[in-house]
């Protein structure tokens, strides 16, 4: 029983390690009033081009250098077209999303099925060796330590630097930040690069060490959660954090609940990790006034400064 | 690259500014000059280039020619970061707060320094130019005067010697606009020189050193304001005498159109406006005018007489359109007995900011034969928008023009036109000419006049007094959500008016 659950808690990280990334970079992005709906393509392209390269090379740090590059390439066309050409956000992300899922099955297409041995985990010493809790926090990849470090550094950010607060207001109202001087549209590139290269990581993450392997389809709507998480979250990157672990641990009870052999229909057990992270962090985030001041105002609108 | 090109005993000097956008000239060769600690009103139409310069010298956009000399040099002011250095600030007319943050955090964006330090400098500052203000409050929960205090400690902060204020006291309530101008005395004793637009002719004859007059783009008169008329000012700034409404006595028959009886309201918000115990008839062929400082009950009693707030069944006939207890059906009843309304907000209640003004003709006008069998005849729509906008001078680009692409004036008269083309039996109309400039106001008046001539009755509610007296032919006064009797427009006088104004109704009705 306890190592049931410690499979669930410690497993939970690894698996909501490619849902908080993905979630907050498309956070930071949003929160500059860009609506980036390409995640789940350029979480696709990046794990495709991350296992291709690492599975020939064997060099998985090159794997994830070159999935990066793979995400963020996706990310300046949305960028283009977005930012430069004043294009409808949503349309544009849906394109590039398809564009991304159309590329990983073309960079994947020699690798269908192949799986390959992942760089396994780090034990942090002494630490690990907690009854416990070593096991369930202390034996992670070193992305799942970057991924929970990404949400806490990015909360300081938002929340108590000066660049934060630009990048925040920039999403509240762009024409008042352009009158005040900030360059909007290079902010809001830097945060849709942002967004990708967290969307990169979460895609490489997810062929290489999560499970280290690669099919057709492997992403499997990780990018449109992430987008959930985002919303559900409340543009928090703490909730989305919770939001995430949760997930990844009702995923996980799912699988522990069949193998202990309970007789509850399985759709229900399969259908529980997203109906139950929407209504709890919708719950827990129901204040209105929280949500007005932490949701960006001008999400989804284009903003070109005249000359 | 500095260079010294001008005198340098000014602090600013303006040489042959120009600005185009396309075709259109926006600034057309403007040459200024300011003076340590003077206060320079900027005077014009809506349109005729003042905030586009104000940008320009603020660097949110560069000139297409020209010259800016600062202090003797030459300088290229290529964006507000460049401004806020040379020591120029700004206080925008919509404000330029964002609401997610606080006040300290606001300043923080353009000003350096930790946050307790700046919340330390900005009590210092308030407390130096007696601005109230709280530094680690939200700023969505402040009040317009309280933002407007923000906006311009934040340009206190950085030392500036020359501050731009964009209409400054169109948001203000009037107590707000004396302490206002007392603060900017202060600045201007202390050396800043300030350039302040307004469409308020006293206010710059009361506040302003020197006015500079910008018609189409060009500057057409420099001119002191304190020896200058409010007439001759206008004159400068549209190019010909104000007309002033004519305005015959009213011929108002018996029946009529509006009747409140005792009509009290208590606002669920409690910082909202309540009514007490409200009366009065509206005739047709008569405009009665609401005069009232602004919060005291108005938007309620607007509210509650357009629909938008409706009464208990059992009150219904609190309100009755010509004998029709309406006080407990929706707006579009009440517009089918013949009432129109005009808010005062323009954009966003009176049309949708984003569509056409021929789709915002649909909104109120659908009654007019605008729909057959729930779809929209397109020509007799575009027959309606045209005639609104060739009956009321609006200048646009046609009716696919987007609404909230209008000035303030021009929409308004589009409004005015689209409600006045209905043909309505009783026009309520709150703050008509709020914001808007001489000339659109002076047209938006007559309009209203010439609608009573033929027989409409109108309910005009307003917080200037002059557009009250100018128009109006009985007046009451709100105060505290209680209406005053009402008074002939021709023998009462303004002093009268403003005494009830603040609050002696009782007096007043015993002498009336």
């Amino acid at each position: 029983m306890t190592d049931t659950i410690i499979f669930i808690l410690a497993g939970a990280f690894a698996t909501a390690t490619p849902l908080l990334l993905a979630a907050i970079g498309e956070a930071v992005v949003e929160k500059t009033g860009v609506m980036n709906l390409s995640v789940e393509g350029m979480m696709a392209f990046a794990a495709a081009v991350a296992f291709g390269v690492t599975h020939q090379t064997g060099d998985i740090v090159l794997g994830f250098g070159l999935a990066v590059l793979a995400s963020t390439a996706l990310s300046l066309v949305f960028s283009v077209l977005v930012l430069g050409f004043s294009a409808n956000q949503i349309v544009s992300g849906l394109a590039v999303g398809i564009l991304g899922l159309g590329l990983s099955g073309l960079a994947g297409r020699h690798f269908e099925n192949l799986t390959m041995i992942g760089p396994g985990n780090q034990s942090v010493p002494v630490l690990s060796d907690i009854p416990l809790l070593g096991p369930i926090l202390f034996q992670q990849s070193v992305i799942t330590y970057l991924a929970f470090a990404a949400a806490f550094l990015t909360w300081w950010f938002l929340g108590r630097t000066r660049q934060g607060r630009i990048l925040k207001v920039v999403g509240e109202d762009p024409a008042i930040a352009h009158n005040l001087g900030f360059a909007v549209v290079r902010i809001r590139l830097f945060a849709i690069i942002f967004g990708a290269v967290m969307s990169g990581i979460a895609g490489a993450y997810a062929s290489t060490i999560l499970t280290p392997g690669w099919s057709d389809g492997l992403i499997a709507g990780r990018g449109w959660i992430a987008v959930a998480l985002v919303v559900f979250g409340t543009w928090r990157p703490l909730r989305i954090a919770f939001g995430a672990y949760l997930f990844g641990a009702l995923l996980l009870g799912d699988l522990a609940v069949q193998a202990m052999g309970f007789r509850i229909p399985s759709q229900i057990m399969t259908s529980l990790p997203y109906v139950m992270t929407i209504v709890v962090l919708a719950a827990v985030s129901r204040n209105a006034l929280l949500i007005r001041l932490n949701a960006p105002v001008s999400l989804g609108q284009n903003y070109r400064p005249s000359k | 690259m500095k260079t010294t090109a001008g005198d340098p005993t000014l602090l600013l000097q303006l040489r042959n500014v120009t600005k185009r956008y396309g075709t259109f000239v926006a600034n057309d060769g403007v040459n200024l000059t300011l003076e340590q600690g003077q206060i320079c009103a900027i005077l014009g139409e809506n349109g005729a280039g003042k905030s586009t310069l104000m940008k320009t010298i603020y660097g949110i956009q560069q000139p297409d020619e020209g010259e800016i000399i600062w202090n003797g040099d030459k300088v290229a002011v290529t964006s507000p970061s460049v401004a806020r250095n040379l020591g120029i600030g700004m206080v925008f007319q919509h404000f330029s707060l964002f609401e997610t943050i606080s006040v300290v955090e606001n300043i923080s964006l353009t000003v350096p320094g930790t946050l307790p330090e700046l919340a330390e400098a900005i009590r210092q500052k308030a407390d130096e130019y007696g601005l109230d203000v709280n530094p680690e409050a939200q700023v969505h929960g402040l009040s317009v005067g309280e933002r407007q205090r923000v906006e311009i400690i934040r340009c206190l902060m950085q030392n500036p010697k020359l501050l731009i204020l964009d209409e400054p006291t169109s948001v203000l309530p009037p107590h707000s606009v004396q302490q206002l101008f007392g603060t900017l005395r202060k600045l201007s004793d202390r050396g800043v020189a300030m350039l302040y637009i307004s469409h308020k002719l006293e206010e710059i004859r009361d506040l302003c050193h020197s006015a500079v007059v910008l018609r189409q783009g060009r500057v057409t008169g420099t001119t002191n304001p304190r020896n200058a008329s409010s007439a001759d000012l206008a004159r400068l700034m549209i190019g010909q005498d104000i007309p002033t409404a004519r305005h015959a006595e009213a011929k108002p028959s018996c029946e009529p159109a509006l009747k409140v009886t005792d009509l009290s309201y208590e606002n669920p918000d409690p910082q909202g406006e309540s009514l007490d115990n409200v009366s009065m008839v509206v005739r047709p062929g008569e405009i009665v005018g609401i005069a009232g400082v602004s919060g005291n009950g108005q938007s309620t009693l607007a509210r509650l007489l357009s629909g938008e707030i409706k009464l208990a069944d059992t009150i219904a006939d609190q309100i009755e359109v010509f004998d029709t207890p309406v006080g407990n059906v929706t707006p579009g009843k009440r517009r089918k007995l013949g009432l129109t309304f005009v808010p005062e907000d323009r954009l966003g209640r009176a049309t949708v900011p984003n569509m056409s003004l021929s789709d915002n003709v649909l909104l109120t006008a659908h009654r007019a034969g605008l729909v057959r069998k729930g779809l929209i005849r397109r020509r007799t729509q575009a027959n309606f928008a045209d005639e609104c906008i060739s009956s009321m001078d609006v200048r646009s680009r046609g009716r696919h023009s987007i609404a909230s692409s209008l000035s303030g004036g021009n929409l308004q008269k589009f409004v005015l036109g689209r409600e006045i083309l209905l043909k309505p039996r009783l026009l309520i109309v709150s703050q008509p000419t709020w914001g808007i400039d001489v000339g659109a106001a002076a047209m938006v008046r007559q309009k209203l006049v010439d609608l009573r001539d033929t027989g409409t009755a109108i309910l005009m509610i307003s917080e200037e007094l002059e557009e009250i007296f100018e128009i109006s032919d009985r007046i009451h006064v709100m105060y505290h959500g209680k209406l005053s009797a009402s008074v002939q427009a021709r023998s009462v006088t303004a002093e009268d008016v403003g005494r009830m104004m603040m609050g002696e109704f009782d007096q007043t009705m015993r002498a009336a």
